[in-house]
Order: C-alpha cells, then sequence, then structure tokens
C-alpha cells in the first residue's frame, strides 16, 4: 500500500526523511518495551510473592480474629478496639519507572504513649484477640508494600502495552508503506526519465532524416 | 505533602480487626453500600483502600472507576470468609496484557 503523493523529486526527498525517522523512532521504542518488559517481570513477580505471602498470613490474622469474636460478645469486641492506638502515617510519593509515574509509598508508625500495640488493657479480652490484632500489626506494611507494588504493575502493564502497539504500527503500517512510496517514486521518476530520452532520439531521427 | 489516610472496606468480620491497627473502616455488605463506600474514598485523602474481594466482586464498575485513577490504590484483599482468587486474577490480567500470553500462571486453571 502506498501513500498517494505527486512522483516528484522534492517528494520523495521528503519521504526519505519521514522513513529514516520512522526507522529510528521503531528502534527507540522497540529498546522501550524490552526494557519495559525486563523490569515489569521482575515487579510482577514480586507482587506474585507479596500477594501469596499476604493473603495466607492474612486468613490466619482472621482465624484468629473469628476466634476470638467466638469466645467474646460482639459488643466486647467492637469495644476493645474502638480507639485505636496505634497509627500508619503514609506518605504518597512518585517513582520513575521508565517514565512511568508509580506511586510510591513509605510510612511511619505514629503511636501514643506505651509501646503495646494493644488499644486495651488485656483483662477483658481474649488472648486470640491479641495474636490476631498482631499479626494484622505486622502485616499493614507488607500490605502497603504490596499496594505500591501492584500499582505499578497495573500502570507498567499498560504503558507496555501502548509501547507495543506503537511498535507494531510502526513496523506493520508506518515503514512499509513508507518504503513502498519511495519504491514508486523511484520507478516512475526513472520511467519519466527514460521516456523523454527515447523522445529524444525519436525528434533527432527526425531532424535528421528531414535535413538530408 | 499531604498525609493520605488508609482505608478498608468489606464486612464487618473482616475489617474490624483493621480498626484496632488504626485504619479506617467502611462497613459494606450490599453492592449499594460499597459503591457509596468507594465514592466516599474517592472524595477524601486516602492512599491506600482495601477491599475485600467479596465486596469488590459486587461493584465491579466502580472498583475499575478507582483502578483507573492514580490514587487511592485499591487493593483487594481475602475477605474472613476466603479468598475468591480475584487479586491473583488481577495480577494474571496485567500479565496478559503486558506479554500477550500468560507466562506466569502457566496452566493452573482459572
Amino acid at each position: 500500500m502506498e501513500i498517494r503523493v505527486n512522483p516528484t523529486r522534492m517528494e520523495l526527498n521528503r519521504l526519505k526523511r519521514r522513513l529514516a525517522m520512522a526507522q529510528r523512532g521503531h528502534k527507540l521504542l522497540k529498546d522501550k518495551r524490552d526494557e519495559l518488559m525486563r523490569q515489569f517481570l521482575v515487579l510482577v513477580k514480586k507482587n506474585k510473592e507479596l500477594r501469596e505471602e499476604v493473603e495466607e498470613r492474612l486468613a490466619g490474622a482472621f482465624r484468629k480474629f473469628m476466634l476470638a469474636r467466638a469466645v467474646m460478645s460482639a459488643e466486647a469486641v467492637e469495644e476493645a478496639i474502638m480507639y485505636p492506638k496505634e497509627r500508619l502515617e503514609v506518605k504518597l510519593g512518585r517513582q520513575n519507572i521508565m517514565s512511568v509515574h508509580a506511586p510510591k509509598l513509605t510510612w511511619e508508625k505514629v503511636s501514643r504513649e506505651t509501646e503495646s500495640i494493644y488499644p486495651y488493657g488485656f483483662a477483658e479480652t481474649s488472648a486470640e484477640l491479641d495474636d490476631s490484632i498482631s499479626t494484622l500489626a505486622e502485616l499493614l506494611p507488607r500490605l502497603l508494600e504490596l499496594a505500591e507494588v501492584e500499582k505499578a504493575v497495573m500502570l507498567l502493564a499498560a504503558e507496555i502495552e501502548r509501547t507495543r502497539r506503537r511498535v507494531n504500527a510502526l513496523e506493520y503500517v508506518m515503514i512499509p508503506q513508507l518504503a513502498s512510496t519511495v519504491r514508486y517514486i523511484t520507478m516512475k521518476l526513472d520511467e519519466n526519465e527514460r521516456a523523454s530520452l527515447t523522445r529524444l532520439m525519436k525528434v533527432k531521427d527526425i531532424v535528421r532524416a528531414k535535413g538530408v | 505533602m499531604s498525609m493520605p489516610k488508609i482505608a478498608v472496606i468489606g464486612d464487618r468480620d473482616s475489617i474490624l480487626g483493621f480498626k484496632a491497627v488504626g485504619v479506617i473502616t467502611f462497613p459494606a455488605t450490599g453492592p449499594e453500600e460499597v459503591k457509596e463506600a468507594l465514592r466516599e474514598v474517592m472524595r477524601g485523602d486516602y492512599g491506600v483502600v482495601f477491599i475485600t474481594e467479596q465486596a469488590a466482586d459486587q461493584a465491579r464498575e466502580a472498583v475499575e472507576e478507582v483502578n483507573a485513577r492514580p490514587t487511592p490504590i485499591l487493593v483487594p484483599i481475602p475477605s474472613s470468609r476466603g479468598s475468591l482468587g480475584l487479586g491473583m486474577a488481577q495480577i494474571r490480567r496485567s500479565v496478559e496484557k503486558a506479554v500477550g500470553a500468560d507466562i506466569l500462571f502457566g496452566k493452573e486453571g482459572r
């Protein structure tokens, strides 16, 4: 498939420049895609591992929590954890992975007074509740890590898809189109040249025949 | 820099524990409640929002809407009733999108 243009020398030069540019862009985008893919594979592996770990530990925490609810009344549980003692302060930053802006999370613990993470005294609560809450407290940073990685993976996947589309558009549409148009113009110009040459020779023949 | 909050959406049993560690909880069980909670976290200043897979499953459109935004980061977690595999499915979707084939999970079913 060619682009419809006038077969002129000027057009030819313009197309040749565009072709060179398309080829350079294609190479660059391909490199970008390959590097994105490398980073993506590393991240996605981490994502999978993190999620497996988190899901398993979370299930454990839930089991204990259910046990706690079984031995304590619902009101007692609610009351016990009414006022959280500890809080994670999250800061939302940005990290740049191959010019994909992924969120970067940093966090720190802000606890009120004491060392204990439990927002209640031990007198009226069961040990399972303590267990489940301490597991959750340990798990929270991992969960945040998971959040960060998972978002990055999603963003990278979208970027890779976009880049791949552009690479393919260049490779299978733009570049062949430009190349075949360049070929078309070259052939047309050569043909014109041959035509005028034969015309000149013919004219010369006629002139010579009349002159004699 | 702002100080975004962490939230969790889901049924009471699943999220109550999070409350004890200082996460803001949105109890939600029906589709309408989940949607309302998601709208709420989009309005407020939340950095990370955990949502039980059961809840996420009930409001897929709203979940997509949040996912399309840079923040909050929405993370599906299993609920107290176990995992639906939604979180893993999401990772698998990302891989398929990027690679064009599922190379990470092999054939281990959908």
